[in-house]
C-alpha cells in the first residue's frame, strides 16, 4: 500500500508529463511550417513582385527571415533599394 | 514478394543499427532470406555489428558506381545462411551514391531477397534521403526522450512527402519502435510514456526494447543481439518485432524491472 502511494505520487511529479506537453506545443507549431512547405519563399516572391512594380531592384537583395521567439515569432524583410529611390519617394508624396 | 524496408530516426544514436541488424537476424531465423543494407557512407558499422568486418571487399558504392557486381559485394552471414550484408563504403564522398544508383541496386535486391532492410544514417540530409527513396515500408526508431521524438516527427513527414511511395500517392506503411526504454526511469515517470508517444506521432506501435546490457554484449562480440542471446530480454523483444513486420499478431509486453525484494527497492535503485 505505502509502496503504491509512493510510486503514485512519484508519477505526479515526474518530468514526462512537462515533456509531453512541451513536444505538443511544438510539433504542433513544426507541423505547421510543413505543410506550408515554402512559405518564406512564397512571401519573398510576392514582396519583391509589388516592390518591383515602383522600383528597380536587384532579386539578390531581397532576403526574408523567420526568428521563431517564446511567445511571437518575427518576420524580417530586408530590401536592399539603389540610391535615388528615397529622391522620388520625396517627389511623389 | 519482396518487401523494402527502412530503419530511419532521424536523431543518431537511438538505435537504428542494432535494431537492423536484430529484426534481420530475427526475420532470418523465421525463415525468410534477408538483406540488411547499410547506408551510413562513411561511417559504417552495420558490417560491425553483423560481426563481418573483416570479410568486406566491395560496397555499396562499388556497386552502384558498376565497378563491382552486386554478387561480389554481398557478404553471406556465418550463422544464418538466409542472412547477408551488403556494406556501405567508408568514402568520405557521399555523392557517390546516386538517386539511379539506389534505384537499380534496390530493384536487384528485391528480385533476390524476401526482406531488404535498409539502414539509414542520422540526419535529414541526402544519406537519410536515399535511404528511405525506394522502401515499401519504414520502422521509425526513437527513444522515450523529447528530441528524439521530435526528430521522428520530422522523419515521418519526410517519409510521407520524399519518398517514391509517396510521390505516387501510395501509403507508406511506418512502425514506431520504442528502444533503450529504461524501466527503472519509466516507473520514476521520468521518461516520456509510450501512450503519449504513441498519440504525438500517430503511428502504430512496432515494439518496445529495454535499455540492456545485452545489446552492448551482443555488439562486443560481433553478433546481432537475437543471435547472441535468444533469451535475453531485448533478444526477445526484437523477435516479436519481427513476427508483427511478417504480420502475425503478438501481445505487447511492456518491459518492467527486475522483480526485487522490497528492501532492494527501496534502497538498492540508487545505489545501483
Ligand atoms: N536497447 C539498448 N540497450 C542498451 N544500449 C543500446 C540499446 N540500443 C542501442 N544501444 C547502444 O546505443 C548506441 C547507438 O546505437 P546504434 O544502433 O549504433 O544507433 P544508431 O544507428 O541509431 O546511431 C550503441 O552503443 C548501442 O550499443
Ligand atoms: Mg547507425
Amino acid at each position: 500500500m505505502s509502496m503504491n502511494l509512493l510510486r503514485l505520487l512519484r508519477r505526479r511529479t515526474g518530468s514526462a508529463p512537462v515533456a509531453r506537453e512541451r513536444l505538443q506545443i511544438l510539433l504542433a507549431h513544426e507541423r505547421g511550417l510543413r505543410s506550408q512547405p515554402d512559405l518564406l519563399g512564397i512571401l519573398r516572391e510576392e514582396i519583391l513582385a509589388v516592390v518591383s512594380r515602383h522600383v528597380v531592384l536587384d532579386p539578390e537583395k531581397v532576403v526574408v527571415r523567420m526568428d521563431r521567439g517564446e511567445s511571437v515569432s518575427t518576420l524580417e524583410v530586408d530590401i536592399e533599394v539603389p540610391n535615388g529611390f528615397d529622391k522620388k519617394m520625396a517627389i511623389a508624396s | 514478394m519482396a518487401k523494402v524496408l527502412v530503419v530511419t530516426s532521424g536523431k543518431g544514436g537511438v538505435g537504428k543499427t542494432t535494431s537492423t541488424a536484430a529484426l534481420g537476424a530475427a526475420l532470418a531465423q523465421q525463415g525468410e532470406k534477408v538483406v540488411v543494407v547499410d547506408f551510413d557512407v562513411g561511417l559504417r558499422n552495420l558490417d560491425l555489428i553483423m560481426g563481418a568486418e573483416r570479410r568486406v571487399v566491395f560496397d555499396l558504392i562499388n556497386v552502384a558506381q558498376g565497378v563491382a557486381k552486386l554478387s561480389q559485394a554481398l557478404i553471406r552471414d556465418k550463422r544464418l545462411e538466409n542472412l547477408w550484408l551488403l556494406p556501405a563504403s567508408q568514402t568520405r564522398d557521399k555523392d557517390a551514391l546516386t538517386d539511379e544508383g539506389i534505384r537499380d541496386i534496390i530493384a536487384e535486391l528485391r528480385t533476390r531477397f524476401d526482406w531488404v532492410i535498409c539502414d539509414s544514417p542520422a540526419g535529414i540530409e541526402r544519406g537519410a534521403t536515399l535511404a528511405m527513396r525506394y522502401a515499401d515500408e519504414a520502422v521509425i526508431v526513437t527513444n522515450p526522450e523529447v528530441s528524439s521524438v521530435r526528430d521522428a516527427d520530422r522523419i515521418i513527414g519526410m517519409l510521407d512527402s520524399k519518398t517514391v511511395k509517396a510521390e505516387q500517392g501510395e501509403q507508406m506503411k511506418k512502425h514506431v519502435l520504442i528502444t533503450r526504454y529504461d524501466t527503472s526511469r519509466a516507473s520514476r515517470g521520468e521518461m516520456l510514456n509510450i501512450d503519449d508517444i504513441l498519440e504525438i506521432l500517430a503511428v502504430p506501435l512496432l515494439g518496445i526494447i529495454p535499455e540492456s546490457q545485452d545489446v552492448l554484449k551482443a555488439s562486443n562480440v560481433g553478433s546481432p543481439v537475437t543471435l547472441n542471446d535468444a533469451t535475453s530480454m531485448p533478444a526477445r523483444a526484437y523477435m516479436d518485432a519481427a513476427r508483427r513486420l511478417s504480420g502475425e499478431t503478438v501481445t505487447m509486453v511492456v518491459p518492467t524491472e527486475q522483480r526485487k525484494g522490497f528492501m532492494d527497492r527501496l534502497f538498492g535503485r540508487r545505489a545501483a
